[in-house]
C-alpha cells in the first residue's frame, strides 16, 4: 500500500464498477481515521506534512469512487482506454439533437416546477446509462464502448449541473 | 511557565502528563475561550464569573484599552474609538463592508484589508481581533497557572479563505499556537452530538451576531461527516438590530446622524430585541440628539420588520439541502445555534420550514466553544483512545481567471477537505515566458463577482509555440480550510508557489512587525517568548516521539534507533538551555531523523485499517 497505489487497491475494493455505496463509504472513514492531520496535530511537522498527504490521496480516492461516471471513467483509463474528453467530443447525430432540445427547454423553463420536472427527466436518463455502463464494463468488458458511454453521460451529467444552477438561482 | 521535564531516554516523561489545550469561540458580539477539566468541558470565567467577553475593543490612547465589558459600557460615550462587531471587517476591502458610512467608528481604505482609525493610530481588524483572543488567552492561563499548549478556533462555516487566513493571523499575534480553525456549525454538532449520542442526518442552523451558517452533517460511530454547508457570512443579529433602528426611526420621525446617537440607537434596539425575545411587548424609549424616542414595540412589528432577513436564511438552508442531495424529510434534527436563535420569529420560520421542532437543549452562545475545546483537547494528543473524527468541506468553489474575465473553476465548494486539485493550461502565444494566475473563490461565472483571493506569475517558462507548454496549477486546501496555490511547467519543471496571503491576509513581515510593537503583550519579552515556544515545540516533539517508539519500535533497524534516542537525548539537552535558535535547531533535527519512521508508521496505519475493515466484512 502506498500513495501511488490505485483508488480500488486503496480502499481494499475489487476493481469494477458495480460498489455499495456503503462499503466505499465505510473504507474512507476507516482510512480518514489513521491518516487524517486532525490525528498528528501534537505531533511534528514531518508528521503533519505526511498525514496530509495520505489524508488528500484518500479523499481524491473517494470521490472518484463514489460518483458512478467518475468511477467508470476510471476503470476505463485503468484499462487502457482514457476517456480524454477535450479531445474527443464526437457524439452521435440523435444524442446531440435531444441535448439541445434540453437545452432549448431550460432556457423556456419559467417556473421552479418546469425545472424540476427537466431535473427528474434527466435523472431518470442518467439512471439508464448508467446501467447500460455497468454491463458495457462488467459484463461485456467492453472498453471502447464504455469510453463512448461514459463520454455522453458527462454531457447529460453537465446539463445536470446546469439545471441544478438554475434551481439555485430560483431559491436565491 | 512550564517547566520542561528532562527524564532518561526510554522513560516517559509525565506519563499522566494533560497538555492544555482550549476552544475559543471568535464571535461578532461576544467571544467565549472553553477548555476539558477533569474530562467534562467548559467555559472558562473571568474573575467576575462571567463566561461571555464582549467583542468589544476600546482604545484610549497610544497605549491602554479595555477590552469586553468595560468597553461595552463606553460604547455611546466614545464610539469612534470603541470598536464592536469587527469580525465583520476581518478579511474585507472597503468596499466589501456593507453599511460601512453608518458604522459608530471610521473605516479607512487601506490595501489587502480595511482599517479602523481610532486614537491609538489606524488598527486592522487582525489586531482588533488579537486583543480579544489575548485576553481570552490571559484568562485561560490565568484559569490553569499554566501556559496554553494551543487552540482550536472557530469561525463561520461560510468564512471565505481571506477571513480564515486573518483570524488565523489574529491568533498567531495573539501568542496562540492554532491547533486548527474549525467551523463553528461543525463545533456545534461535535459538542451535542457527543452529548446526546446521535446518530444520522442533522441541520445545524447558527445565526450569530453577524454570520449566518447552516451546515447538514452526518452522524455516525464518532465521525462527524459535512455534507454541505451554506450560508451568508454578513447576515446576522446586528442586522435585525439596524432593521429594527430603521423602523423606529421612521415611526418616530427623528434622524440619527451623529456617531453618538447612531450607537446608542443600535445599543436600544438591540436590548428591545432580546426583550421580545422574552416578552410580547417591551419598550424603546431614548434621548438623542434630533429628538426624544418613545415607543413600545411588540413582536408583530418587530417581526413585521425583519421578516426580509429571516426569509433569506431560509432561502440558503434550501440551498444547501440541494447540494446535500437530500430531503427536508430526510433530516432527524435541526439543532439551533447562536444567540440570534433566541428571537421567537427565527424558531418559529425554521420548525415551518423543517416540520418539526428544533433542537434547543443546548446553550445556543456556549455550545461552539465547548465543542471546540473537545475538538482542541483531542488535537493535543490528550485524548489518544479518541475516536471522534471531523470531515469537514470547504464552504466556497475555488478557480481561477482566465480569458474574457471568465472563472474556471478547479476546487467545487462541498468537498471534503484536506484536498488537493489540478488542472492544465497552457500559453496562448509564441515564446510566452510568463503566465499570470488570479486566485479567485466564490460561485459565480464573473471574476468580477467573486472574491479576489491572490495574484501571481509563474515566470522562467522556456519560449514555446503557442499552447505547447503544459502548466499545471495545483491548488491545495489543508484541513483549515486555507488555500495553498502552485503551478508548474510540466516539460521544464519551473515552478512557483503561494500560500494565499499577499491580497487580502497579512504578510509574515507584517505580522512579525506587528509582533514587535507588540500591544497586550507588551510586557512581554520577546526572546524570552520565542525560548519559551521553542521548549513547548521540543517537548510535544519529544512526547510524540517517544509513544510512536512505544508503538512502532519494531519497524527500525538497531541503527535507525539509536540516530533517533541520540536526536532526543541532543533536543532535550539544548532545551535545558536559553538559545531559542539552538532549540528550533535541534527541534528540525528530531523531525528530521524521524521522516522516514513516520512514513512507515502511516503505511502500517493504512494497512491496519483495511485489514480491520477485511475482518469486519468476512
Amino acid at each position: 500500500m502506498n500513495l501511488q497505489s490505485d483508488d480500488f487497491d486503496l480502499f481494499g475494493l475489487s476493481r469494477s464498477y458495480a460498489q455499495d455505496r456503503a462499503a466505499v463509504d465505510t473504507a474512507w472513514k476507516a482510512l480518514q481515521r489513521q491518516a487524517h492531520p486532525d490525528k498528528f496535530a501534537a505531533e511534528g511537522a514531518a508528521a503533519q506534512r505526511l498525514a496530509m498527504q495520505w489524508s488528500v490521496r484518500i479523499n481524491e480516492a473517494y470521490q472518484r469512487l463514489k460518483d458512478p461516471i467518475r468511477r467508470a471513467a476510471y476503470l476505463c483509463e485503468l484499462a487502457g482506454f482514457p476517456i480524454a474528453a477535450h479531445h474527443n467530443t464526437a457524439m452521435p447525430a440523435a444524442f446531440l439533437v435531444r441535448q439541445m432540445e434540453w437545452h432549448e427547454a431550460l432556457d423556456a423553463a419559467d417556473s421552479a416546477d418546469a425545472i424540476d420536472a427537466l431535473a427528474l427527466e434527466v435523472r431518470a436518463q442518467l439512471t439508464e446509462m448508467l446501467a447500460e455502463c455497468a454491463q458495457l464494463l462488467d459484463v461485456a468488458h467492453d472498453y471502447p464502448g464504455a469510453v463512448q458511454a461514459v463520454r455522453a453521460l458527462m454531457f447529460v451529467d453537465k446539463f445536470g449541473q446546469d439545471v441544478m444552477a438554475r434551481q439555485h438561482a430560483l431559491d436565491a | 511557565m512550564a517547566l520542561l521535564q528532562i527524564s532518561e531516554p526510554g522513560q516517559s516523561p509525565n506519563p499522566h502528563g494533560r497538555r492544555i489545550a482550549v476552544g475559543i469561540d471568535l464571535g461578532t458580539t461576544h467571544s467565549l475561550v472553553a477548555a476539558v477539566r477533569n474530562g467534562v468541558p467548559e467555559c472558562l470565567p473571568d474573575d467576575q464569573g462571567r463566561v461571555i467577553l464582549p467583542s468589544v475593543v476600546r482604545y484610549l490612547d497610544a497605549q491602554r484599552r479595555q477590552i469586553g465589558f468595560d468597553a461595552l459600557a463606553q460604547q455611546s460615550n466614545d464610539p469612534g474609538n470603541t470598536i464592536a462587531s469587527v469580525k465583520r471587517l476581518m478579511g474585507r476591502g472597503l468596499a466589501d463592508v456593507a453599511h460601512a458610512a453608518r458604522l459608530p467608528y471610521a473605516l479607512v481604505d487601506a490595501p489587502g484589508m480595511v482599517r479602523v482609525r481610532t486614537i491609538a493610530g489606524e488598527k486592522t481588524p487582525v489586531e482588533v481581533s488579537a486583543e480579544i483572543l489575548a485576553t481570552l488567552r490571559f484568562r485561560a492561563e490565568d484559569s490553569f497557572a499554566d501556559d496554553i499548549f494551543g487552540a482550536v478556533i472557530t469561525v463561520p462555516a461560510y468564512f471565505d479563505d481571506a477571513q480564515r487566513q486573518a483570524t488565523k493571523d489574529a491568533a498567531q499575534l495573539a501568542g496562540l499556537n492554532v491547533l486548527r480553525l474549525i467551523n463553528e456549525p461543525t463545533a456545534a454538532a461535535l459538542a451535542y452530538g457527543l452529548d446526546n449520542a446521535a446518530e444520522g442526518v442533522y441541520a445545524v442552523y447558527d445565526l450569530g451576531g453577524g454570520t449566518f451558517d447552516i451546515s447538514i452533517l452526518r452522524l455516525s460511530a464518532g465521525v462527524f461527516e459535512v455534507l454541505a454547508t451554506g450560508g451568508d457570512s454578513a447576515l446576522g443579529g446586528d442586522d435585525y438590530d439596524r432593521a429594527l433602528a430603521d423602523w423606529v426611526l421612521q415611526e418616530s420621525a427623528v434622524d440619527a446622524d451623529s456617531p453618538q446617537d447612531r450607537a446608542a440607537l443600535m445599543a436600544a434596539a438591540r436590548e428591545c430585541k432580546e426583550a421580545l425575545s422574552e416578552h410580547e411587548i417591551a419598550p424603546l424609549e431614548l434621548q438623542l440628539d434630533a429628538g426624544r424616542i418613545d415607543l413600545s414595540v411588540n413582536r408583530a412589528q418587530f417581526e413585521a420588520a425583519t421578516a426580509v432577513l429571516t426569509a433569506r436564511t431560509l432561502q440558503a438552508v434550501r440551498a444547501t439541502l440541494r447540494d446535500a442531495g437530500l430531503a427536508k424529510a430526510e433530516i432527524q434534527g435541526v439543532v439551533l445555534v447562536g444567540g440570534s436563535t433566541r428571537m421567537p420569529q427565527v424558531r418559529q420560520s425554521v420548525a415551518a420550514y423543517f416540520g418539526r421542532e428544533p433542537l434547543v437543549n443546548v446553550n445556543p452562545d456556549e455550545v461552539v466553544a465547548i465543542g471546540a475545546a473537545l475538538q482542541a483537547n483531542q488535537l493535543a494528543g490528550n485524548n489518544p483512545m479518541g475516536e471522534m473524527l471531523l470531515l469537514d468541506v470547504i464552504p466556497l468553489s475555488l478557480g481561477v481567471e482566465t480569458m474574457g474575465g471568465l472563472v474556471e473553476r478547479i476546487v467545487p465548494r462541498n468537498q471534503t477537505i484536506p484536498t488537493a486539485m489540478a488542472q492544465d493550461f497552457t500559453t496562448y502565444q509564441d515564446g510566452q515566458t510568463a503566465l499570470a494566475l488570479h486566485v479567485v473563490q466564490g460561485e459565480r461565472d464573473l471574476v468580477a463577482d467573486c472574491r479576489s483571493l491572490a495574484r501571481f506569475t509563474l515566470r522562467g517558462i522556456p519560449p514555446m509555440a503557442a499552447g505547447a507548454a503544459r502548466i499545471r496549477v495545483t491548488f491545495t486546501v489543508d484541513a483549515d480550510g486555507l488555500l495553498n496555490v502552485a503551478a508548474r511547467e510540466q516539460g521544464s519543471g519551473v515552478e512557483a508557489q503561494i500560500d494565499v496571503k499577499p491580497s487580502y491576509g497579512l504578510s509574515d513581515q507584517q505580522i512579525a512587525q506587528m509582533l514587535q510593537d507588540s500591544f497586550s503583550t507588551a510586557q512581554t519579552d520577546m526572546r524570552a517568548r520565542a525560548l519559551v515556544e521553542a521548549r513547548v515545540d521540543a517537548d510535544r516533539l519529544v512526547l510524540a516521539t517517544r509513544s510512536a517508539l512505544t508503538a512502532d519500535a519494531d519497524l527500525l533497524a538497531a541503527g535507525e534507533r539509536a540516530t533517533i534516542e541520540a536526536a532526543i537525548a541532543a533536543l532535550q539537552a539544548s532545551a535545558a538551555g536559553d538559545d531559542a535558535a539552538a532549540v528550533e535547531a535541534a527541534s528540525k533535527a528530531l523531525a528530521q531523523a524521524t521522516e522516514s519512521f513516520a512514513a512507515q508508521r502511516m503505511n502500517r496505519g493504512i494497512a491496519r485499517a483495511l485489514s480491520g475493515k477485511n475482518i469486519a466484512t468476512l
